[in-house]
């Protein structure tokens, strides 16, 4: 099944006509991403790609159907942008922009609850590398040859190295299910433990890989979620253990700023939720691999 | 982007929060002609520096006549103080801020901070001014009180009031602390900061709340909407190395080690310092080139990194994704045509297109080590680096 999104999954992409949206599109089509449209506002009516523009994404929604958006709007209005997919129906959002505002954010995430849970729009990102169901979808602007189709999901908060990862699976002949990027902001659209939750749901998936990060408290609550309520096997790396403490690593939210938050802690709280950790970004691969071989005994 | 603690209360004074008449002086003359301007006995000199904990590194002194404002300027500006933010290298003051003296009746500590977990604005006080709130949070943590702002509606006169009274106010300056802190509430959201810490906030002899000092982080991603802040950025208080790179639009954070690195992507650039550390050396840098990892890049990666006298050896790590290996390995031969390395280099190229991208390297001139994977790039730099130290 894949979680957020599959093969029948309509997409549209909002910033379509722009340089980079209209390049992403284009990989996205390549991969066999159903692109429905886009939204692209002053330029509704236009034709771009083959496929029609809208105004809004209240229109777009209307006119096909669309179910998930991809955003590529410049920061200064991509929380506008966000807000408007949830209110057309959007049920998956993923947000490509880097540098949105830390209180644009928080109003998103506060307009988010405007919507009973099961109406509610999952928004993964921003500054992510997107989502991708090997061999059904790509909302992302990840390289997709990468990611092998399998039963392994995965959640990241970093673009490269969740393409280093999928690499070191691939050559072991470890499959991905759905892989998930949320981000390197401080505040975002969804944090692990939505993620394990829907695929502790998913059929499909039998392993669950995180890669977290310093700075911020969701690896820790993603560890107590995963203790409580996912019976599927995890696996863990976190990135940072050589970062000095109050600096920011390239990352907005990648700074170690209270307790709990460096990579070295981290990886305690997840050990003790029973979570195997994979002791080096080498070794991520091999690591669900003998966790693999453990389940099928 | 930190600013200086007089632009801070400058901020706070537009939203009615009360701070000590003070002046700015870059020279001992400004500072005593300060100290008259502002009247009375009792003054205060502090270095201006982006840090907190300036008391303790000799960078607050109280002075009881306006020859000892102008002696104590001197002694301060030029001055580099070491305090446990500013890191070993320390801060140069290149401005003091000249205060009126405050007489103090109580001490307590007010931040606001966007809080992660709930993902909202939260507002902490507590009773115990005058230490970090870190200290505070393991010595007395009875004595903070929190509050969650709701987005939808911004901060509230009952919760201020709420905190003022877990403070242990009464009277009249329970009032007067919850209009100053309804008030760093406004300034916090008006310059769309990511923190605002008052510490100390101070009931006065006379029962009034003033802000005595104020450290305040705007977010950089806010700033392109905040034009008028931007005056405020104080070159002089970052590492010159770290703001010569953020104009190139490279993320580098220079660190303690002597095996340079060039990465692509922040997850990327912290695995492989750790990959470095596992395997026996020490990273002197973090430095995310981004996604477009273009010749130009890598030309001001390199200078950036081999002018660095502490780096024996530069590992790059690249995993092409959409900017496939090919470019990338171009960018790189073309980057090493302009500019010289005398360091050891090490590659390690990985996903879209990688064999053209190594066969580029090889057919090049250009002189390095090759290596296949994280592990294996981390091992080689290390070794061509015990292999230097054993020369």
């Amino acid at each position: 099944m894949a979680i957020l999104i599959t093969k029948e999954s309509k997409i549209i992409i909002q910033g379509f006509t722009g340089k980079i949206g209209t390049f992403h599109a284009e990989e996205m089509m390549e991969y066999g991403t159903n692109v429905v449209g886009g939204v692209t506002p002053g330029k509704g009516g236009q034709k771009h790609l083959e496929r029609p523009v809208f105004n809004t994404v209240r229109e777009a929604v209307e006119e096909t159907g669309a179910d998930a958006s991809i955003l590529f709007v410049p920061p200064a209005f991509a929380a506008d942008s966000a807000m408007e997919a949830a209110d057309a129906g959007i049920k998956t959002l993923v947000a490509i922009t880097d540098g949105i505002p830390a209180h644009d954010m928080i109003r998103v995430k506060r307009y988010l609850k405007r919507y009973e849970p099961e109406d509610r729009m999952t928004m993964v990102g921003p500054n992510c590398a997107g989502v991708i169901s090997p061999g059904k979808c790509m909302l992302g602007i990840m390289p997709g040859h990468i990611y092998k189709e399998g039963n392994v999901g995965v959640i990241g908060r970093s673009g490269t190295l969740g393409y280093e990862a999928a690499q070191q699976m691939k050559d072991l002949g470890i499959g991905i299910s759905t892989s998930v990027g949320i981000g390197g902001d401080p505040i975002n659209g969804s944090a692990f433990k939505d993620h394990l939750a829907k695929f502790e749901k998913d059929d499909e998936t039998k392993v669950i890989l995180m890669i977290g990060e310093i700075g911020g408290p969701q690896e820790a609550e993603a560890a107590e979620y995963a203790k409580a309520n996912v019976s599927k096997p995890v696996v863990a790396y976190i990135a940072g253990l050589t970062a000095p403490k109050g600096k920011r690593m390239g990352h907005a939210g990648a700074i170690v700023s209270a307790g709990g938050e460096s990579a070295a802690e981290k990886v305690e709280i997840l050990k003790a939720a029973g979570i195997t950790i994979a002791k080096n970004p080498s070794v991520i691969g091999e690591t669900i691999a003998s966790v693999i071989k453990s389940i099928n005994g | 982007m930190n600013i200086h603690e007089y632009q801070a209360k400058e901020i706070l004074s537009k939203f009615n929060v009360p701070i000590p008449k003070g002046l700015v002086a870059d020279s001992p003359e400004a500072a005593k002609s300060n100290a008259k301007e502002l009247g009375g006995n009792l003054w205060v000199v502090k270095a201006q520096i982006h840090s907190g904990a300036r008391g303790k590194a000799g960078g607050i002194i109280v002075c009881k006549n306006e020859d000892d404002v102008s002696d104590a300027t001197n002694k301060l500006l030029g001055k580099t103080l070491v305090t446990h933010q500013t890191g070993p290298e320390g801060k140069t003051v290149h401005k003091v801020y000249i205060e009126e003296g405050t007489d103090i009746k109580k001490e307590f500590y007010l931040g606001l901070v966007f809080d992660r977990s709930s993902e909202s604005i939260m507002v902490i006080a507590s009773s115990e001014g005058g230490m970090s709130i870190e200290e505070i949070a393991q010595e007395k943590p009875e004595s903070i009180v929190k509050t969650k702002v709701e987005a939808a509606v911004g901060l509230q006169a009952f919760q201020a009031r709420e905190i003022a009274f877990g403070l242990g106010l009464d009277g009249k300056a329970v009032g007067r602390c919850a209009q100053a802190i309804l008030g760093t509430y406004e300034a916090f959201c008006s310059s769309e900061s990511t923190m605002a810490e008052i510490n100390p906030l101070v009931l006065t002899g006379d029962d009034k709340i003033l802000a005595l000092d104020c450290k305040m982080t705007i977010d950089d991603n806010a700033l392109f909407r905040k034009s008028n802040l931007l005056e405020l950025k104080d070159e002089t208080q970052e590492d010159p190395k770290e703001t010569y790179a953020a104009e190139q639009g490279l993320n580098y954070i220079p660190l303690d080690g002597d095996i340079g690195n060039i990465i692509n992507g922040a997850g990327l650039a912290m695995a492989s310092m750790d990959m470095i550390q596992l395997a026996g050396g020490q990273p002197a840098n973090f430095l995310d080139v981004g996604g477009g990892a273009t010749p130009e890049k890598f030309v001001k990666a390199f200078k950036l990194i081999s002018g660095d006298s502490n780096v024996k050896v530069i590992l790059i790590n690249i995993f092409a994704g959409i900017n496939r290996c090919d470019w990338v390995a171009q960018g790189i031969v073309d980057a090493l045509a302009q500019i010289n390395i005398e360091q050891p280099l090490v590659i390690r190229l990985a996903g879209t297109n990688v064999d053209e991208g190594i066969k580029i390297l090889k057919d090049s001139k250009i002189e390095y080590i090759e290596a296949s994977t994280l592990e294996d790039a981390a091992n080689k730099a290390v070794k061509a680096q015990k292999d230097l130290e054993s020369k």
